[in-house]
């Protein structure tokens, strides 16, 4: 009975993280934007600063109607929205907040069934461009995938210098094995993984596929209501997932200078915030990169870097054993 | 794994057993489905359930490390690309009445025959195979890793070729095309210098233009 009580309970907790922080890095977006471009952003909604500015779009999108454009293929048209979500829910489980046993659940392969569930989450963009029947959506799909295709390859190679490193692909088990000088060794691959994490979650300066000033809005076009905010949602539960797998790999999870034992939770929070907030100020800051110039980037700059980083992991792995 | 085909009757099945064998008949289902249908993004839809039947399988027969790398390979990696595919391809919504290579039969014969020949060599091999549930897991990273570097290295490096080979000869008839293309005309550059100045004035719009759920949503209000 306690064991099935601790796994709801574990479930719950995770289902919790998951509505919360990305509304909570979506209100961030608002208000660091609007500053960073000189406005105030959302104000009334709430009160104090437009906090509840989110819930209140919210609110908007459950009441706006759900179209389905005529020659759309329905059923794939209304599915792709929970292909593209539900991923990141099922990733935040195996992802750990504090030491021991903070988490939702411990796998022994944890790094691969992360990396293999949010590459299931592009397939949603994918049904969603093609299912839509519009132009635009179907080169918004058509760019998702051929990005896709060229940013996995750097995000595994350097999320596996680290499982080298660590001799262990269970995500608990690489911060146990954490030690500081990690950072300055495996930084190389952290860049590569983050930047290639960007592209897949296809944040600004890597947003082609969703280009507004020419596609419209790419695979989501067409979307309306509740499924459009469900899209929305995954890009900003991509973000957080993004940025707390960052922080698991290449910053140390719960390590921190003092005080990892009832403050781990914390320095992990603390790391994902200020990942999140470089997410944002990439979007204020930088110009969106032209298709050839994404594919370049992949195939000629990121993995020819993830591989020198699995080189030298081997190499100092080897010295020092 | 352990011989004791005697302590185990296909009778009375536990829970796992049931699951595994629902679970195949969904992946076969799948499976069928995805060759006979005649709308082709489904076919490949289709075919995400199939595979993903698959590693729901080597779940449960505790490969975990083999059912995570399933899916990424296959349902991340292969499937995105058949769409790519088909999404370059017309592929129109609804039916295509003549996407039939009229191979149909002999399609059915090779697949009937290769079905039938992994079929009797696995159940040849496995048939008095039990894996123990309650003890240690026997498919776990290191497990796999171990048999796989330790009995079977040759085959592994023998597959690392035969990739790095094909590897080799897509750059080679990649190349072929792209001296082609050279000694044809100027196409290459004249397409460069094109997108250049469409590509400044995309740059500059950006930051203002990209206020994303307000402003859709707003135009959407303005219009309904």
């Amino acid at each position: 009975m306690s064991d099935a009580l601790d796994i709801a309970l574990r479930l719950i907790a995770v289902f919790v993280a998951f509505l919360v922080f990305p509304l909570v890095i979506g209100q961030t977006e608002h208000k660091v934007m609007a500053h960073m471009q000189g406005r105030l952003g959302p104000m009334y909604a709430g009160g104090f600063h437009g906090w509840a500015q989110l819930v209140a779009d919210g609110v908007k999108f459950a009441q706006k109607e759900d179209v389905v454009p005529a020659g759309a293929d329905r059923r794939i048209f209304q599915l792709a929205p929970a292909v593209a979500l539900l991923p990141y829910l099922l990733v935040l489980v195996a992802i750990p907040l504090g030491p021991g046993n903070v988490v939702g659940q411990s796998l022994d392969a944890g790094i691969f069934f992360v990396l293999a569930v949010m590459g299931v989450g592009v397939l949603g963009s994918l049904m969603a461009g093609w299912a839509s029947a519009n132009k635009f959506s179907l080169l918004g799909g058509l760019r998702t995938a051929a990005q896709l295709l060229a940013y996995e390859l750097p995000m595994l190679l350097a999320a596996a210098s680290v499982a080298m490193a660590a001799g262990t692909l269970s995500l608990p088990g690489i911060l146990d094995a954490f030690h500081w000088w990690w950072v300055p060794w495996q930084i190389v691959g952290g860049l590569v993984f983050f930047t290639a994490g960007l592209a897949e979650l296809q944040r600004p300066p890597f947003d082609m596929p969703v280009a507004d000033s020419e596609i419209i809005f790419g695979a989501y076009t067409e979307y309306t209501g509740l499924r459009f905010a469900l899209f929305l949602l995954a890009e900003y539960a991509g973000i957080l997932v993004l940025c707390a797998l960052t922080s698991v790999l290449f910053l140390g999870g719960w390590h921190g200078p003092f005080g990892a034992d009832g403050l781990g939770w914390l320095w992990m929070l603390l790391k994902t915030a200020v990942l999140a907030f470089g997410v944002i100020w990439l979007r204020v800051s930088y110009p969106r990169l032209r298709e050839d110039q994404l594919q370049k980037l992949a195939w000629t700059v990121l993995i020819p870097l993830a591989l020198a980083q699995i080189a030298l992991t081997g190499v100092v792995k080897v010295v020092i054993s | 794994m352990t011989l004791a085909a005697a302590s185990h009757g296909f009778l009375s099945p536990t829970g796992v057993e049931i699951a595994f064998l629902l679970v195949g008949l969904v992946t076969l289902g799948a499976a069928v489905v995805t060759v006979t249908t005649k709308q082709l993004v489904h076919a490949a839809l289709w075919l995400v359930v199939a595979l993903g039947g698959i590693a729901v399988e080597y779940l449960l027969l505790t490969a975990e490390f083999i059912a995570w790398v399933q899916v990424l390979i296959y349902v991340g990696s292969v499937v995105v690309l058949l769409l790519f595919g088909l999404m370059l391809t017309k592929a129109p919504i609804g039916r295509s009445e003549n996407a039939d290579s009229g191979n149909r039969w002999a399609a059915l014969i090779v697949a009937v025959a290769s079905a039938a020949a992994l079929v009797w060599v696995v159940t040849d091999a496995f048939r008095t195979t039990w894996i123990d549930l309650d003890g240690a897991v026997q498919g776990s990273t290191e497990a796999s890793g171990r048999s796989l570097f330790q009995y079977w290295v040759l085959p592994f490096e023998a597959l690392s070729v035969l990739l790095l080979a094909a590897l080799v000869g897509a750059i080679v008839l990649s190349r072929k095309n792209d001296d082609r293309e050279r000694s044809d005309g100027s196409e290459r550059p004249g397409s460069g210098k094109q997108s250049g100045p469409r590509e400044q004035s995309g740059s500059r719009e950006q930051p203002g233009s990209r206020e994303r759920p307000g402003d859709r949503a707003r135009l959407r209000e303005d219009q309904g």
